[in-house]
């Protein structure tokens, strides 16, 4: 089931007009920042479907940028997100497409700083309710029950099960797993679905695993 | 975790609960957090929600002036005493419009279940607590009631305007507030379920076509409407009658209805009243020609 809690119905406390295009586009930008670690110095954002055709009167431009510096969906500092960017030097550059995407409510923010760059899809699928698409090029496939470790790996032979082993020394059980890439040799996604929170160790050690590039934690906030 | 209204009914008259304790229970289990971190986090979107309807009814108005000002209106037409429908049915509206009016200008609202829909659900409660006095731990438990039929309604079908129009957003919020009021007033899960259908299937096919895509025009009064149609539907229920189509069902059909739905109708600010020379006019004059 997508929606699990009763606060993703009575709730979130938002700054209007919109759950999904201000809100929603919000924490688009809010995952973009987490999953990047910083504030970063060029994002560009692409809009598809009703993204695109209505994010000016939705706020979704001002939304996105303030999830980009950390404002929540409540931070009245969304409605003057542009102003706060130029103070951080944050620039951002939006892109629209005719194009259909899976949802009428996507956006594609694109996040660089020097030589970091970190590429996110985002839905926006109601009430403020969000599913991440890809990272990277990367289709996500988490089925949201559970958390969740992506593991940006070298696509050679043992590396997936160093990672398991890992776990598994740690008495952490896997509910779910999915290993995807884009060519062969290349760097490839390992998706693993657990059914018990992980702790900052265990990552740590999944990170020093020889192959493993990033470890990126996925948890309900 | 509960999947359709069927078994959240079965669950709460097999475990003699109200359909609120199911719901608070359920957020126990799944977010592993105490009675009282789950009551105090609802009782907190109450406090947003009291706000914005306070501050609606002193009177805000968005950035365009598309909205704004006509809660305050409908308070002053309270007053004189010559309204047609009854006031609890008046205040619903005015605390609607407050919130969505709140909701239009930036301000801060709880989404319910979305924002574009968040001023029905606050605008029967509030009013009910006006005509009834409600403590202020049934006003929480009226917000888990709504909640639950929304988690069935999200999970079967959509709560976005963009993927099934404003029946999945002011028409959900009508159906939940139309069980809780039926709860609130005493009556049993099965006519909560009633209510809730009798609702949903009045907004059934309702499309969502915002003028220059901007939450105001029609949202704000579609909200009014909303509130009066969950009143309807729950005195409708607590007299005894009954939804011939059962509640999972119109859940359904109004999942169906948004698929067949075409774009321009679905936030896209493209068709329907968006569409009109008026729509387009205003889209004009706010947006220039991007």
């Amino acid at each position: 089931m997508k929606y699990k809690s009763v606060f993703d119905i009575i709730g979130p406390v938002m700054v209007g007009p919109s759950s999904s295009h201000t809100a929603g586009a919000a924490r688009i930008g809010l995952l973009g920042r987490k999953l990047f670690g910083h504030t970063p110095d060029h994002v560009d954002i692409h809009l598809y479907g009703s993204f695109k055709d209505t994010y000016q009167g939705h706020g979704t431009d001002v939304a996105l940028i303030g999830g980009l510096l950390g404002f929540d969906t409540d931070d009245s500092r969304i409605i003057k997100a542009k102003e706060y960017a130029d103070e951080q030097n944050l620039r951002t550059n939006f892109i629209l497409h005719e194009e259909e995407r899976s949802h009428p409510n996507t956006a594609i923010v694109d996040l660089l700083k020097g030589d970091d760059r970190l590429k996110i899809e985002g839905i926006s699928i109601g009430g403020g309710k969000i599913e991440l698409v890809s990272i990277n090029d990367y289709e996500i496939n988490i089925s949201g029950n559970y958390h969740s470790l992506l593991v940006f790996h070298k696509d050679t032979f043992g590396t997936i099960a160093r990672v398991t082993t890992v776990l598994g020394n740690n008495e952490i059980n896997v509910s779910q797993m999915n290993v995807s890439r884009k060519e062969k040799g290349d760097i490839a996604l390992m998706t693993i679905e657990l059914d018990e929170e992980i702790s900052e160790a265990v990552i740590q050690e999944v990170e020093n695993i020889d192959g493993v590039e990033r470890v990126i934690e996925m948890a309900d906030d | 975790m509960f999947n359709s209204i069927a078994q959240l009914i079965d669950m709460a008259n097999s475990e003699n609960k109200s359909i609120s304790e199911i719901m608070i229970e359920q957020e126990m289990r799944v977010s592993k957090r105490s009675y009282l971190e789950v009551y105090q986090d609802m009782e907190r979107n109450l406090d947003v929600m009291q706000n914005a309807v306070d501050e609606g009814i002193g009177g805000v108005a968005s950035k365009t002036g598309l909205t704004g000002h006509d809660a305050v209106k409908m308070k002053k037409y309270i007053e004189s005493g010559k309204g047609l429908s009854g006031d609890m049915n008046l205040l619903a509206i005015a605390y609607a419009v407050s919130t969505n009016e709140v909701n239009a200008a930036m301000g801060k609202i709880c989404a319910t279940p979305t924002a574009g829909s968040a001023g029905v659900v606050p605008g029967v409660l509030f009013a009910l607590n006006e005509q009834r006095d409600l403590s202020k731990e049934d006003m929480v438990r009226f917000l888990f009631t709504s909640g639950a039929l929304g988690f069935v309604v999200a999970n079967n079908a959509s709560i976005s305007g963009a993927a099934g129009g404003c029946q999945a957003e002011v028409g959900s919020a009508s159906a939940m507030a139309a069980a809780s009021l039926v709860e609130a007033a005493g009556g049993t899960p099965e006519k909560s379920g009633h209510a809730f259908a009798i609702a949903l299937k009045n907004m059934l096919g309702l499309v969502c076509d915002p003028v220059a895509g901007l939450v105001e025009v029609p949202c704000v009064k579609r909200n009014a409407a909303g509130a009066s149609n969950a009143l309807t539907a729950a005195d409708m229920a607590l007299a005894g009658i009954e939804s011939r189509i059962p509640a999972d069902e119109v859940i359904e059909a109004m999942y169906k209805i948004g698929l067949t739905m075409p774009s321009a109708l679905r936030e896209t600010g493209r068709g329907g009243l968006a569409a009109t020379p008026t729509g387009n006019r205003l889209m004009q004059e706010i947006f220039g020609d991007e």
